[in-house]
């Protein structure tokens, strides 16, 4: 861990003390029922944010982020347990953080592909897709350990995902961009006319077991009954540790630096060497690949699958939170995830125009914030590192 | 012009061009081209617009291949290899419009040039962390002591974006990424595009300058401004339609009266 030495404590307090606001702001959020107030608590927490930036407080946070990043990752763990905690008998609540954690994995995926080597992937819902349905049919047919199933479960999506690299690679821009959609459309209409995958009904999936721990158990300790989605949830934030610490580790290495390369300026980064088919692969592949484990995993936290969860509509939400949170910074994929996923599911009133509320923020934040919520900042290869 | 040494023609050639001939439909934008640089060598590709002289760098680096003829780096065939084999030969160029990555730092934009002394490995980049920021450390210190050799304060700010930078910045950096690999040849591409005098003259000191601390570094330049040619070339070479109209010291090619025709449209 890369400390900044001298000012330790002051660098840290911005950051920390967000982290700890946004988790009480979500923990009242998530536990009041009444409409009108989420709507003003939603109002207020706008008001509050657009407030900090005009009073320049957001600045700072910013700061504390670039500077700490290594220990505000761990507080921003510990509260995300905290929340878990707080509603350790809630079901509904559980099932909406574990969803909101691997949305943000899926999207991570997304971001390596799109926001560092420039691949926009409007698929990203089938390859989610792929991870479940190989969930559900492993479980049916085989006794493979549920741990090995979600590295199979990516190793499928990178797999399928592979048939688009030809089209993919032999495109730019747009054109690969449609390339994705088509695979969308047909992968939902291959499932729905699939009798094996169960047509348009779909697919039971078992829940988790890990040496023998039943995940769909409840569990009692002490006396205290703990619901059984807290299981998940856990496994779900062990994901979600890694696949961040990757996408991190990737952005500043050498391959992040390749990846910006070739998006930027693919003939500058061909005459100076950089093998422009390797990099674009690996990224392609390596995103379906934490779309494919979050999916999988997330089949397994609902317990079933239907072509109707993974539709092209499905994709474009991915594709919204990535353009909502900040193309290629993980804490604006993060927070843009817990805005999409959340706000429709407490706010009842909303939830038949969800889409059209994704389109309408998608095209506010292109009008007024292009680079999204949290802009990705200058690369720092180490945080805190100075010449 | 008495700093100019004179032409190393005993030193072994480092590119070496013949017959290289380029179409785009009917035009042709190279006509059987001979083109030698030896090591150590400065010269100037001059020409009117059009005259091909950008073709050459393209094809030389790969981006374009060759209808006809062959172009060989120290003596190894080079003609339909691809930029990045090129590259790896030890040719590096800059780009007449400026092509740096403008969001992305001065360390970041030099290390794109730095690409072939880089561990690309998965899992070094990903997992052996340490090693990583011991190449990383030494890479800083080696980008920073070469951009130091053009501009002292802008050494200090090696990890700010280059999109807020001035035309005389963005060409240092875009000059030291074609540099950091330490390539034997460099191909200049009008470095003074864009820039007022004193800035070009400026720059030309630093070329001249970091020229003295890599030997052996030989320099192909296209330029238009004649005052720039004269400082800093031992040789030049005159290109018109694609072809080459002559070749020579500098005094002898603005004496030349085809040079003159082609260039000042003198009757």
């Amino acid at each position: 861990m890369a400390l900044s030495g001298n000012d330790g404590g002051r660098s840290l307090l911005p950051g920390a003390a967000a982290v700890v606001l946004v988790t009480a702001f979500l923990i009242i959020l998530l536990r009041v029922e009444n409409q009108k107030a989420i709507i003003a608590l939603l109002a207020l927490g706008i008001g509050a944010v657009i407030a900090a930036n005009r009073l320049g407080l957001l600045k700072p946070v910013a700061h504390s982020f670039s500077e700490r990043e290594d220990a505000l990752g761990l507080l921003a763990i510990v509260a995300t347990l905290a929340v878990g905690v707080v509603f350790h008998e809630d079901h509904f609540v559980l099932l909406l953080v574990c969803t909101v954690v691997l949305y943000t994995v899926a999207t991570l995926g997304l971001s390596i592909q799109f926001g560092y080597a420039g691949v926009l992937n409007f698929a990203g819902a089938s390859f989610f897709g792929i991870g479940a349905y190989t969930a559900a049919v492993l479980n049916q047919h085989t006794a493979v350990p549920h741990l090995l199933m979600l590295l199979i479960g990516g190793l499928m999506a990178a797999l399928i995902g592979s048939l688009l690299l030809l089209p993919v690679l032999r495109t730019r821009g747009h054109y690969a961009a449609v390339v994705t959609i088509a695979f969308a459309l047909l992968f939902k209409t291959f499932l729905e006319v699939n009798d094996v995958l169960g047509g348009p009904q779909g697919l039971q999936v078992r829940g988790m077991t890990i040496l023998g721990w039943s995940f769909n158990d409840n569990i009692e300790i002490g006396g205290v009954e703990l619901s059984f989605y807290l299981n998940y949830f856990v496994m779900s934030m062990m994901i979600m540790v890694l696949a961040f610490v990757v996408v991190r580790r990737l952005e500043r290495s050498w391959i992040g630096l390749n990846l910006d390369a070739l998006r930027l300026d693919e003939t500058a980064a061909g005459c100076f060497g950089l093998n422009i088919v390797r990099w674009k692969i690996t990224a392609f592949l390596l995103g379906n690949f934490l779309i494919g484990v979050a999916g999988t995993l997330h089949g397994m936290v609902v317990g079933f699958v239907q072509p109707n969860n993974y539709t092209f509509a499905d994709s474009l939400v991915l594709v919204s939170i990535l353009l909502l949170g900040g193309i290629g910074n993980p804490w604006g994929v993060a927070v843009a995830t817990v805005i999409v996923v959340i706000v429709p599911e407490k706010l009842q009133v909303i939830q038949e125009y969800r889409f059209m509320l994704y389109a309408a923020l998608v095209m506010i934040v292109l009008l007024f914030r292009p680079e999204g919520l949290l802009p990705r900042p200058v690369r720092r290869y180490f945080p805190g590192w100075r010449p | 012009m008495t700093q100019n040494p004179a032409p190393r023609e005993e030193m072994p050639l480092v590119l070496e061009a013949r017959g290289l001939t380029r179409r785009f439909g009917g035009v042709l934008a190279l006509d059987h081209l001979d083109f030698d640089v030896a090591q150590g060598e400065i010269v100037g590709l001059i020409g009117p617009n059009g005259s091909g002289k950008t073709t050459f760098f393209n094809v030389i680096t790969g981006i374009y291949w060759a209808d006809a003829g062959h172009v060989s780096l120290d003596g190894a065939e080079i003609t339909r290899a691809t930029p990045q084999a090129i590259y790896h030969a030890g040719v590096s160029r800059t780009f007449q419009r400026s092509r740096l990555s403008l969001p992305l730092s001065i360390f970041d934009n030099i290390m794109i040039g730095n690409h072939k002394r880089l561990n690309q490995g998965l899992w070094f980049n990903l997992v052996r962390r340490q090693a990583f920021k011991a190449e990383f450390e030494e890479s800083f210190a080696k980008a920073q002591a070469l951009v130091e050799v053009f501009d002292p304060p802008l050494a200090r700010r090696m990890l700010e974006p280059v999109a807020g930078l001035p035309m005389i910045d963005r060409r240092r950096i875009e000059i030291c990424r074609a540099l950091i690999s330490r390539p034997q040849l460099l191909l200049l591409d009008e470095p003074s595009a864009g820039m007022t005098h004193e800035e070009t003259s400026q720059l030309m000191d630093d070329i001249l300058e970091v020229r003295k601390r890599l030997d052996g570094l030989s320099i192909v330049i296209v330029e238009h401004e004649m005052g720039v040619i004269e400082r800093i070339t031992n040789r030049c070479v005159v290109l018109n339609f694609g072809r080459k109209i002559a070749a020579g010291t500098f005094a002898e090619i603005a004496a030349d009266r085809m040079v003159q025709e082609a260039y000042l449209g003198l009757q």
